[in-house]
């Protein structure tokens, strides 16, 4: 009997004395988590994607409940229902989220933009852009190592065919994307505009023609279509003004290299 | 005295280097080793556990368990290990919240770490007195950071390596582990003629 009591009284003697010790330590020396802020990082999407401003989710759920902040749409993945959400936690008034969606501006897939040499080093955009700019011809798009497909927190980038697309029913706006991409060719569009310029290249047209097929060649056609003068060709690239475009679309059908395309509309997600 | 700290420790952290010896400890060192910063994070996490779970556990059986019921050590050990590493979270939280949000979540994955368990035991085992077992578990964290950094290092120049499809992911990783760990069987026979 001695032989099972003592050593069953000895281990659990020292558990118990492990929870009395452990229940007065949380009782006294226990730091109280923030409710609001508890309630608030709940709300949030938990993407961690840094859209906001504040590094991550938990950056965030602080400042509002410390009310360094009292902006309640600064959430874009969150969209209108998480602003909702916030606001009815923070008891204030509920106030509307300009979604965005990524667009890259670049159409020139492994098909149309020539390829000037064989890139056989890190698969990584960033370091294709080191050694002359990338295995394309056309050094100014779409580099096509997916380095921004690999940052992206919700896989909405697929590399196809040495281009990235972006699966608008995924896209949640963040922009980490456009921060990531060495060329600086994606950018965040927030539904208001009806057409998008997919080419960044900034070379003459006859140069642009001959690396790649579906390239700017700067011809004009679409500015001066334009009912309301809202294009202008600005480094041999057209350049929409979506301060003045009526969005009427005649741009889109009029290119001949059909680099103007429809701009994309982003999601929203209006749970309540 | 000294020679023979000096030795235990040199020998814990390179001979009997708990992860790439032993194998005590895998997981994290699969887990957390992807970056540099996060690896030495785990690493510093693991050398203070492995010092405080020692500090404990030795009187706890020199004192109390030696010599009627040594075959309880393992779960006495699990426990006062589990709700010391709790004790310490709270305290940090607390007191040194700076250290608390840089250990962050890694204080919580070692509780049940199993390097940790083999660290008290094996000090138990290989009869060492409480300075020796503490400077053996110095030895074992400082090894277990050294492990952690080395092969944060060798995966960072994975990620730009073309690898083949069918490697890609957790198998290159645990071929890179092997040869890392191979690599360590050499220090083996360094240690011993070190000090001859």
């Amino acid at each position: 009997m001695k032989e099972i009591l003592i050593p069953a009284l000895l281990a659990g003697g020292i558990g118990l004395l492990a929870a009395v010790i452990l229940t007065l330590a949380s009782r006294f020396m226990g730091v109280k988590a923030n409710e609001t802020e508890k309630q608030l990082l709940e709300a949030l999407p938990g993407v961690n994607c840094g859209a906001c401003g504040y590094p991550g989710c938990e950056g965030y759920a602080k400042a509002l409940a410390e009310g360094k902040t009292t902006a309640t749409n600064l959430c874009v993945p969150g969209s209108d229902g998480v602003s909702r959400k916030i606001s009815a936690i923070l008891g204030v008034e509920f106030e509307d989220v300009v979604e965005k969606t990524a667009f890259v501006h670049c159409r020139g897939d492994c098909n149309r933009n020539k390829e000037k040499a064989l890139y056989q080093g890190i698969s990584s955009c960033a370091a294709a852009k080191g050694v002359f700019g990338g295995k394309g011809a056309c050094t100014q798009g779409c580099l096509g190592y997916g380095d921004c497909a690999a940052a992206c927190p919700v896989n909405a980038i697929c590399m196809e065919n040495g281009i990235a697309h972006i699966n608008g029913n995924k896209c949640i706006g963040c922009g980490i994307c456009v921060k990531i991409c060495p060329n600086r060719i994606i950018t965040l569009f927030d539904g208001t505009e009806k057409a998008a310029i997919a080419c960044s290249n900034t070379e003459k047209g006859a140069v642009t023609r001959k690396k790649c097929d579906a390239g700017c060649i700067a011809c004009t056609k679409c500015a001066k279509v334009c009912p309301a003068d809202a294009i202008t060709i600005e480094n041999n690239l057209s350049r929409i003004d979506y301060e003045k475009c009526i969005r009427c679309g005649k741009c889109i059908e009029v290119c001949p290299v059909n680099c103007i395309v429809a701009a994309p509309i982003p999601i929203v997600n209006d749970e309540k | 005295m000294l020679k023979n700290l000096v030795i235990i420790l040199m020998a814990s952290v390179l001979v009997n280097n708990y992860v790439l010896s032993r194998f005590l400890g895998v997981c994290p060192f699969l887990g957390v080793s992807k970056k540099l910063d996060q690896a030495a994070g785990m690493g510093a996490a693991v050398i203070f556990v492995m010092l405080v779970a020692t500090a404990a556990t030795w009187p706890i059986y020199t004192y109390l368990l030696s010599p009627k019921y040594e075959y309880l050590q393992t779960i006495v050990f699990i426990l006062v290990i589990a709700a010391l590493v709790q004790f310490v979270e709270i305290v940090l939280k607390k007191y040194i919240p700076a250290l608390h949000k840089s250990l962050g979540i890694y204080l919580p994955l070692i509780t049940t770490n199993c390097a940790v368990l083999g660290v008290t035991l094996n000090n138990i085992t290989d009869e060492y007195g409480f300075l020796e077992s503490m400077v053996s578990s110095l030895g074992a964290g400082l090894g277990f950071l050294l492990a952690m950094v080395l092969f944060a290092g060798v995966r960072g120049k994975m990620e730009g390596a073309d690898i083949p499809k069918a490697f890609k992911g957790i198998p290159i990783t645990l071929i890179a582990a092997s040869i890392v760990s191979m690599s360590f069987y050499g220090f083996a026979s360094v240690i011993e003629n070190m000090f001859a």
